[in-house]
């Protein structure tokens, strides 16, 4: 009964879908407000129906119902409930519905947070967020039913791949398709603008907080997706240049210009038709994100249960949207009107040149990631793009955009002045030349670079300080007055220097990490130390214990320096019995920002059990980055001009003359 | 600087930046690249010690033995060529005798494939699917074997390529 009522509230969403993305389309053309406001009414209700599409599989999931084929197959009912929840989405069918479940509350924002749009944007954008929407419903209904039932209902399911019982999915997957998919607002925006022909500054407003949002998330996403394969796996490793993880990289990093190259046309009413370029290719980089996942085209962990008919239908959608919106590209972007050139030493220009590094920089990653499948096609031979490639192409490619990084916010718009930035940046400079030297002479001459990257990422965070301390009159003014301006500094301007200085934060942490990392591998038994980092390991006993639907074999560490007790460790080794397959659960212990890590392998014959440990150096400073990033973008999020649901013009250009 | 000169540097700059990074891909994609190849292909392409590739096949059963300090050693077979493996360090969860694997490493002058990262099958349906398709180009498949998710592991930490858990993104 419930899966038959999700069912046909996913049909009726996809109905509503259809009219949202014809009716206030005519609407347009006639001028027709009434039909215009169509879209208004059912988004909101395309979004309800979804919605409880959505509870409905949930509710199954709870409930163990396993005369649905879907939740026979990924959930078990002894499974415990936050992972009969999660598993709603660990599965194909699961993640699509929650992907336009997602899609469908973006569309609602815009219905109810749009009333000062301009009612035929708001119409327009609206019609290519059901086109959207309308598509996947298609996709899910005939491909990718999650509520079809079994002819005859088996008593137990067949569990969830334990990998995936973990707090990790709970969180990963939603962020990530929040980020995705939040990115369809600016799709839909720039094709709105396109076939009204109309761009203007405050477009440039109404995108720049829906980016923001889609972008806070995505960087949450990732990170978090990084850090649950970090303590996951059991090796320590946090990202493996993996297709589907560059697939969120992409969008990422064009969002991130994105983000910039609004900034420019917001303030300086330039850049227009590139930003609407941006638009596109980020939601086009979402949609292929989605098309190598769900596809399986590339061999990847996260290609589950993938099935051609799936892919073809996927790539079907892709080639509609990302060929659709560039053919209107080209089609009407001479019709925008052109914005004005301006100086190269700018703000603009900087933004100019951070929107070249990071697009390149994108390109390489795109190339890296479908270099593999096109040669396959091509002559059949087999490869693998691993880190090696992204090292040699990525990261020259990133060493310049960071050595901007801290000129861009401290030029001034229309004509900079480098010398002047230089010299206010003179303090932040020589502390990274020191910070080289001392690197240097403290780890005796190893690897060269390491100093280096470790130099640029204090030069981008003292960078980001110094311009906040130059903007409140930091040691200039009485502290009084510097606490006063930092109060009234628009929060913009401190999200700009946070994100800035999460950049330099996860560079130290990517650095240490791999510079310094150091392994222990070897068997133990009871009573047996290793020595690692200045740490001395003891292992103290071996037990086995029962969980809810595993058996695990638990190791127990008890960890000292230079005699002193500091913790205990406990990795264990779990055995799932439904599908016969084993995990390994690491046991981690921070010392301030840096981890020791603990994993075990087999046991082996002789009651010794194999290990690997690992010290990791300012390993979390890795994912204390990306916060800090999405913490800055809160702040920028939060920013007068810049609320969802923004001030009226009026009161926009006072807070905009504020903020300047 | 006249409006020329403006547009002139913007695209001078954009196009500069262009041919670095195309410059760079190609230098990498000549340089850091990882073939896949079976036991036959590796003997038909008479692949040169010391050159990286990833071997695919089978673990041939009864090959499996481990030896002091972590070493392991077991033969990888794809149904017409065999190759013995050497490996240190701790086999991935999933690493079984009669099923699939990927090895990453390079032949060493006895012909012994010294293997750094070894990717097993993730669970009990999974075949890796360039071993899936290699072993279906030579006429050795039996269906039956669909895909699923592999999880692999290596002894160096960074530097190796490896996949992740997490179903969707």
């Amino acid at each position: 009964m419930i899966a038959e009522a999700g069912h046909y509230a996913l049909i009726l969403a996809l109905a509503l879908a259809l009219i949202q993305s014809t009716v206030p389309m005519v609407g347009a053309q006639l001028r027709d407000t009434a039909l215009m406001n169509v879209a208004r009414s059912t988004a909101l209700a395309q979004f309800l129906f979804c919605g409880l599409s959505f509870l409905a599989l949930t509710a199954l999931y709870v409930a163990s119902d396993f005369s649905v084929a879907n939740v026979f197959q990924n959930s078990h009912s002894a499974k415990p409930l936050l992972y009969k929840i999660t598993g709603v989405w660990g599965n194909h069918e699961g993640s699509m519905l929650l992907w336009v479940a997602i899609l469908a509350f973006f569309g609602a924002l815009v219905a109810t947070f749009g009333n000062n749009l301009p009612l035929s944007l708001r119409a327009h954008v609206l019609a290519v967020q059901g086109w959207i929407a309308a598509a996947f419903y298609v996709f899910i209904l005939a491909t990718s039913n999650p509520f079809l039932r079994m002819a005859q209902a088996p008593l137990e399911g067949r569990d969830l791949n334990p990998v995936l019982q973990d707090i990790g999915l709970a969180v990963h997957p939603p962020m990530l398709y929040l980020g995705y998919v939040g990115f369809s607002i600016s799709f839909s925006f720039a094709v709105a603008a396109l076939i009204e022909g109309r761009i203007d500054a405050a477009w440039a407003r109404w995108v720049r907080p829906w980016t923001l949002v889609a972008w806070i998330f995505l960087t949450l996403g990732i990170a978090m997706g990084s850090y649950w394969a970090y303590y996951e796996l059991g090796w320590g490793g946090w990202w493996f240049w993996d297709p589907v993880e560059n697939a969120s990289l992409m969008p990422w990093l064009s969002g991130t210009a994105l983000l910039h190259s609004a900034i420019v046309m917001e303030k300086r009413n330039a850049l227009k038709v590139w930003t609407v370029l941006l638009a596109i290719l980020t939601f086009s980089l979402s949609l292929l994100g989605t098309f190598l996942v769900r596809s399986g085209v590339l061999t990847s962990v996260h290609a589950f249960a993938t099935d051609p008919s799936r892919g073809v239908f996927i790539l079907v959608i892709l080639c509609l949207f990302i060929g659709g919106s560039l053919t209107l590209y080209l089609w009407r972007a001479s019709s925008l009107k052109q914005g004005g050139l301006f100086a190269p030493i700018s703000r603009e220009g900087a933004l100019v040149l951070n929107n070249l590094f990071l697009t390149t920089a994108c390109a390489t990653v795109f190339v890296g990631t479908l270099y593999p499948l096109a040669l396959e096609m091509l002559t059949g031979d087999k490869i693998s793009v691993g880190a090696p490639f992204f090292n040699l192409t990525f990261g020259p490619l990133f060493v310049p955009l960071l050595l901007a990084v801290p000129f861009g916010p401290m030029l001034a718009w229309k004509r900079g002045d480098i010398r002047g930035v230089a010299q206010r940046l003179l303090a932040a400079g020589i502390a990274a030349l020191l910070t080289i030297a001392l690197v240097w002479a403290w780890t005796t001459g190893g690897a060269a670079l390491a100093p280096l990257a470790i130099g640029l990422a204090v030069f981008v965070i003292l960078g980001a300080i110094t311009d906040i301390a130059e903007r409140i009159m930091l040691f200039r003014q009485p502290f009084a007055t510097s606490l006063r301006r930092a109060v009234g500094l628009p929060r913009a301007a401190w999200g700009t220097s946070f994100a800035h200085a999460g950049l330099g934060v996860a560079l130290i942490g990517i650095v240490c990490e791999t510079t310094w990392n150091t392994e222990f591998i070897g068997t133990l038994k009871p009573n047996d130390v290793a020595k690692l980092a200045g740490y001395e390991l003891t292992l103290k006993e071996i037990t086995q214990r029962q969980g809810p639907n595993y058996r695990e074999s638990i190791a127990r560490f008890r960890i000292t320096q230079n005699g002193d007790e500091i913790g205990e460790m406990v990795p264990s080794k779990r055995n799932f019995s439904a599908r016969q397959t084993a995990t390994t659960e690491a046991a981690l212990l921070s010392r301030g920002a840096s981890q020791l890590y603990i994993s075990l392998g087999d046991d082996t014959t002789t009651g010794a059990v194999a290990v690997r440990m690992y010290h990791k150096p300012l390993v979390l400073m890795i994912w204390w980055g990306p916060v800090l990033m999405a913490l800055g973008g809160v702040l920028s999020l939060s920013d007068r001009r810049l609320r969802v649901g923004a001030p009226k013009p009026a009161k926009a250009s006072r807070a905009l003359q504020a903020a300047e | 600087m006249t409006r020329k000169q403006r547009r002139m540097t913007m695209i001078g700059g954009a196009l500069a930046i262009l041919a670095i990074a195309a410059g760079l891909v190609l230098n990498a994609l000549r340089d850091s690249i990882v073939f896949f190849s079976t036991p036959t292909m590796a003997a038909e392409k008479q692949i040169p010690a010391g050159k990286r590739f990833r071997l695919g096949g089978m673990v041939e059963q009864g090959s499996l033995s481990r030896g002091d300090n972590l070493a392991v050693s077991f033969k990888v077979s794809d149904g017409g060529a065999t190759l013995p493996v050497n490996f240190k360090g701790i086999l991935p969860d999933l690493f079984r005798e009669g099923q699939g694997v990927v090895a990453e490493g390079a032949l060493d002058a006895n012909g012994v494939f010294k293997a750094d990262t070894v990717l097993a099958k993730h669970d009990e349906t999974y075949m890796p699917k360039e071993v899936a398709d290699a072993l279906k180009k030579q006429g050795r498949w039996k269906e039956g074997e669909g895909g699923k998710p592999v999880v692999s592991q290596d002894t160096t930490s960074a530097n190796t390529t490896n996949i992740k858990p997490s179903v969707t993104q």
